[in-house]
């Protein structure tokens, strides 16, 4: 944001990333330049030098947090595709972006995977929806889609079989034509338009044989016995993809020997729907409700991630009106009370996971309940928020949470807002969270089981792009809050919760104290509230449903409960500013978390492994997307 | 101690199984009902409680949105009753995130010339996200979310795509279940009537107060008519005049469209019947 009317200004280390471009531009002149297109930050750098550049700017520069890398297709821009690289220091401050472009044809770029072992889900997926081979990379298979797909679905030029139209408002559905159902329209040997080189015996799936090779299976048993004394045999169990412990459908393929683990390889997609896609077809403004589905334990945060990163767009305009101080009280306001609801739900199910069955999640789920009922009254749903807004929120506050008993329902629930959120915050969250830490902190049980299990120490998880309690657990205390603040939080008095044993106590307590930090927050923002009573929620005219961005890029990215999640969105194409993002990526936190999963379940029991996976806390609607 | 732990874990349990009965014991039969009720929903309440859905219900509150419906006017309404609201403008159809809505814009049986009103109306609830934004951006207040969220059915097609009839409900109704929305909307429009009719009204008013004053402003002219200036006033009258003559002519085709709509209406009607 750069209108700065309501919002303290942004300095961290501003200046830093420019000397350090500059004092990069010296050191390679020849191989990285500025990215001088209209809107767009960072530095080019030639693809074939790319992992010498990448490994100075984490050496020399602390550059050692690789938060995002994502692929761009720049198909009838300028015909080429480009990978675009965020990397931060832990140590705070913003982005040094840094990109690589490649041509479209034997589209390749050289692995990063050796600098940040963080690259290798992000880069697996760039190979699975791009088609961008990655020179160096071990495990170079499709992550999201399954082994045998025909085509990179995320290419501008591929086109799905029931493909309808580029853009939305799509002209089939209105105003002309008989009214189908969406089943019809879309049932078998109906507007199916294949591509004219689809060849559907190419659509075979090999995802199977692929999984399974290199896992060291069809040992031979007789040679082993020679060697070994006691006979045995390396043996595969599929935990998932329908494993209540899963938290959806997730799947994991685990190598045993005896209980013991030796390899985990994590496998996902099955609620893949291309959601980026999905997003790159919307108008700006209709995504909103979409990235609700994301994570939809905490759709407010998802919500506000989004809406910042096309705000930073919007800012480049001159149109733009910065969000009023009362929208962005309430927006902390949603987002830290969804941190809240996230981690009644993370800590309640990881007890699940160890056993505890449902008494745990049910405390933790009634309270949550209290905040849904009060998204429920201000937003309208308990889940699919939709309730931030470029410049604003959808609605103020109401007045009570309960107006009338309706014609469907007789029952009157009726408190006023203010009463019901000082009683929240004051009253029932801090007492709950107390009767969970005295409730669990101390069982034996769960000390057993969770003390000193699924280690990750610092060094791996700031290398495996990990962030969230994961990160802090571990003892790095990376926050985006404080490190690269947003929103009223640099007036906020608030600690970044650390931890520093990385096992799955420690993620447990962590949530803990992230959550008292949560009620701070929220104990800060009453007053706040109060203040600006009756204030501008929306700053600029409400009406407009199809804004303009302006051509650029940006990165949003917000603390969201699960880790750092990041909106990349791209606007090019029209120069009136077009009504569709050209690139709407998503950093999903579950899913680059996962990326030390196998390292942290290496030589654990295989009971630990639903323990360990419950401690990341993922969310299969993000990490599939 | 050894086994400390566990216990103070399960003494939460079992306070939270105490008050769940306690609470019962408390309100006894009127544990269900009125303030009692609210308060066990409330912050304040204690041990886990139970709402017995379908026989009990939670009211949901007025901003819950649910698959939306169209506002028509007042079926008693003494001008225009079951009038549509909608004026077929399409902003619903466009920001809708999914595109689940269908509008066909009727059009005058003679010109063949688009009127605003729908003709045809369909919501696809299957594809219907619930998002709201066809009500938020909808600048006639036409369509609005509803608080019916029992909408399981049989039948798994049709029945799905809501029509215009199954999708009208009288402006009465939203009334009812959003009275602060509902008040604060019509303030913001000027009255609790359409907003077209609010501007018709108003510009009639204007005409009129026009009238009056071209009249009394002629009635001046003609009174200092025998005074000098008589030249100079006659030209502010003959200019009135028109002006006069212009309002009749706008409220003649005012109604000659009005006619033509309810031509129109009667004739949907009709071809509605003879499908059914």
């Amino acid at each position: 944001m750069t209108d700065q009317t309501s919002i303290a200004p942004q300095t961290v280390n501003a200046g830093d990333i420019k000397t350090a471009i500059e004092a990069l531009k010296q050191q390679f002149p020849d191989w990285v330049q500025d990215d001088t297109r209209q809107g767009y930050s960072g530095v080019l750098v030639d693809r074939n030098h790319l992992v010498e550049v990448a490994r100075t700017m984490r050496d020399q520069y602390g550059f050692d947090y690789l938060s995002s890398a994502t692929a761009v297709d720049y198909l009838g821009v300028e015909d080429s595709m480009e990978m675009v690289y965020h990397a931060y220091r832990t140590s705070g401050g913003p982005a040094l972006v840094f990109k690589a472009q490649t041509p479209r044809e034997g589209a390749e770029i050289p692995s990063l995977i050796d600098v940040w072992p963080g690259a290798d889900f992000q880069e697996r997926e760039a190979y699975d929806l791009y088609g961008i081979t990655f020179r160096g990379h071990p495990n170079l298979k499709r992550i999201l889609l399954w082994e045998g797909f025909d085509g990179h679905p995320m290419r501008k030029d591929w086109k799905e079989p029931y493909y309808e139209e580029e853009h939305k408002p799509f002209d089939s559905r209105w105003p002309k034509g008989y009214v189908r159902r969406a089943e019809e329209l879309n049932a078998f040997g109906k507007n199916v338009k294949y591509p004219a080189d689809l060849d559907l015996s190419r659509l075979n799936d090999t995802s199977e044989e692929a999984l399974y090779s290199g896992m060291g299976l069809g040992v031979d048993v007789e040679k082993l016995t020679a060697d070994e004394k006691l006979k045995t045999d390396r043996l595969v169990v599929n935990l998932g993809p329908h494993h209540p412990s899963t938290h959806g459908v997730f799947r994991m393929i685990v190598t045993l020997n005896g209980e013991t683990i030796e390899s985990l390889e994590p496998v996902m997609g099955y609620l893949h729907r291309n959601h980026e896609q999905i997003g790159e077809r919307n108008s700006w403004l209709a995504n909103i409700p979409y990235t609700d589905r994301l994570d939809y334990i905490s759709s407010m945060g998802n919500n506000h991630g989004y809406v910042l990163a096309v705000e930073q767009l919007l800012a480049m305009g001159n149109r733009y009106q910065a969000p009023t101080y009362r929208a962005e009280v309430i927006r902390v306001l949603m987002v830290e009370l969804n941190r809240l609801v996230n981690h009644y739900w993370a800590i309640g199910f990881l007890l699940n996971d160890l056993g505890a069955f449902f008494t745990p999640s049910l405390y933790a789920i009634a309270e949550r309940e209290k905040i849904l009922d009060f998204f429920e009254a201000v937003a309208g749903s308990r889940m699919m928020c939709n309730y931030m807004r470029f410049q604003g929120v959808y609605k103020d506050l109401p007045e009570r949470i309960r107006g009338v008993a309706n014609l469907v329902n007789d029952q009157v629930r009726d408190f006023n807002t203010m009463d019901y959120l000082t009683e929240l915050i004051n009253e029932r969250l801090p007492r709950s969270i107390d009767e969970l830490d005295f409730f669990l902190t101390d069982s034996e049980i769960i000390k057993a089981r969770t003390i000193g299990v699924g280690y990750l120490p610092p060094e791996m998880a700031i290398a495996y792009s990990c962030a969230g309690p994961l990160l802090r657990a571990s003892g790095v205390p990376y926050d985006v809050r404080r490190a690269d603040p947003y929103s009223i939080y640099p007036e906020l008095d608030f600690d970044v919760a650390v931890r520093y044993h990385g096992d799955i106590y420690d993620r447990y307590l962590i949530r803990l104290d992230e959550m008292r930090e949560s009620v701070r927050i929220l104990k800060q923002i009453l007053p706040r509230l109060e203040r600006t009573q009756g204030e501008d929620f929306f700053a600029g005219n409400k009406s407009i449903y199809m804004p303009r961005v302006p051509l650029g890029e940006a990165y949003g990215r917000v603390e969201n409960p699960k880790g750092e999640l990041g909106y990349y969105v791209v606007s090019q194409g029209d120069p009136k500013g077009p009504q569709n993002p050209w690139r709407y990526h998503v950093r999903a936190p579950s899913f680059i978390n996962l990326t030390p999963l196998g390292q942290m379940c290496k030589g654990q029991k295989v009971a630990d492994v639903v323990a360990i996976l419950g401690s990341i806390d993922i969310v299969l609607g993000e990490t599939d997307r | 101690m050894y086994g400390l732990g566990i216990l103070k874990g399960l003494g939460v349990t079992f306070k939270h199984f105490v008050a769940t009965y306690t609470a019962d014991v408390r309100y006894g039969l009127k544990r269900y009902t009125g303030d009692k009720f609210e308060t066990r929903q409330g912050v304040d309440a204690t041990g886990i409680y139970t709402v017995q859905y379908p026989e009990e219900k939670l009211a949901v509150p007025e901003r819950f949105r649910f698959v939306p419906f169209l506002v028509v006017e007042d079926y008693d309404h003494p001008d225009r009753p079951g009038h549509d609201w909608c004026t077929a403008c399409g902003i619903c159809a466009k920001v809708c995130p999914p595109q689940c809505i269908w509008i066909v814009r009727a059009e005058d049986p003679v010109t063949k010339r688009p009127i605003a009103q729908p003709e045809a109306f369909f919501i696809d609830i299957d594809i219907c996200m619930n998002c709201g934004y066809c009500a938020e951006f909808c600048p006639f207040d036409a369509i609005k979310m509803d608080h019916d969220y029992e909408l399981a059915s049989f039948d798994r097609t049709w029945t799905h795509i809501h029509d215009k009839e199954r999708l009208s409900k009288q402006f009465s109704y939203w009334k009812t279940i959003a009275p602060t929305t509902a008040a604060e909307e019509a303030e913001a429009r000027g009255g609790w009537e359409h907003i077209d009719v609010i501007k018709e009204k108003k510009k009639k008013a204007a005409a009129e107060a026009q009238a009056a004053e071209t009249a009394a402003a002629a009635a001046e002219a003609a009174a200092s008519a025998p005074a000098a200036q008589q030249d100079e006033a006659a030209a502010p009258a003959a200019e009135a005049a028109p002006a006069a003559a212009g309002t009749t002519d706008a409220d003649a085709a005012r109604e000659e469209r009005r006619r033509k709509r309810e031509a129109a209406l009667a004739r949907k009607h009709a071809k509605d019947q003879d499908e059914g």
